[in-house]
């Protein structure tokens, strides 16, 4: 029990850390990889609550593919110009001050509900064949959705193609 | 046990923190990489209550979103290309052509 609530913590503050991170650093490169160590602590708070197929999900997806496409578009945009140019645009104390208020809101939300709710100790059919449990409710319950999503894929891979090709002249 | 409002705060730390980052930072790529960071903390949040009502819906949710996350940065990063092409920038508040 100690060790899942130490784990969580780790993790959990590794997360917001990089996020931070992420959101003030100059140079995109290393942006990038605060962002991978994000959606690696991500990764393993899913771990943590016993979503192993999520979590393997996040690393295969978020981790490897979309961060790689990320790199990739960084590699071919300027980024000698993008050093010295300035950061963050004019509206930003708004900009932050309107967060702020956004978050406390939900926060002050929270904090009055935080007795609510108790994390009960997971079915056994939940932890133990964790993806054949969501295999079942993909092909069963959600396959609409299931093909609704893979022909969104499908739109998203032709516009990217249509966006990345160069026009003839 | 750790209590679900620890996820949640977890959860609204990162979105708060992405909020900032689409609203303030000028890189489009930046403001992508933001989004990113809202649509996890969404999936953290999907995946605890999965686990609250001992339900799996939650977690095909969050890969629903996952694929969605894929189909936009796929789409986003292409229009920036194609916009970093055209016009030789990525800063949000250069892209300006309809402006008055």
């Amino acid at each position: 029990m100690m060790l899942a609530k130490l784990l969580f913590y780790f993790f959990a503050l590794l997360a917001v850390g990089s996020a931070v991170l992420m959101v003030t650093r100059r140079n995109i490169v290393h942006a990038a990889v605060f962002l991978v160590t994000t959606l690696l602590a991500t990764a393993g708070i899913f771990l943590q609550l016993e979503a192993e197929f999520l979590f393997v999900v996040q690393l295969l997806v978020y981790a490897g593919g979309i961060m790689v496409l990320f790199v990739f578009v960084i590699m071919l945009v300027n980024l000698d110009i993008e050093m010295r140019a300035v950061r963050f645009n004019k509206q930003w104390t708004v900009a932050g001050a309107l967060a702020f208020v956004l978050a406390m809101q939900v926060l002050t939300a929270l904090w009055v509900g935080r007795k609510t709710f108790h994390l009960p100790a997971a079915p056994a059919a939940l932890a133990e064949r964790n993806t054949e449990t969501v295999a079942d409710a993909l092909f069963s319950h959600f396959v609409l959705a299931f093909e609704v999503a893979s022909i969104l894929l499908l739109v998203a891979m032709i516009g990217a193609v249509v966006m990345g090709k160069r026009r003839a002249e | 046990m750790i209590p679900v409002s620890h996820y949640l705060f977890l959860s609204l730390a990162l979105f708060a923190v992405g909020v900032v980052g689409v609203l303030t930072r000028r890189n489009v790529i930046i403001m992508l990489m933001s989004i990113e960071l809202i649509l996890n903390a969404v999936n953290i949040n999907l995946v605890a209550f999965s686990r609250l009502y001992g339900s799996v819906d939650g977690q095909v949710f969050a890969i629903f979103v996952i694929a969605d996350a894929a189909a936009e940065a796929a789409v986003g990063l292409g229009i920036i290309l194609a916009f970093f092409r055209n016009r030789k920038t990525i800063h949000a508040d250069e892209m300006d052509l309809l402006k008055w």
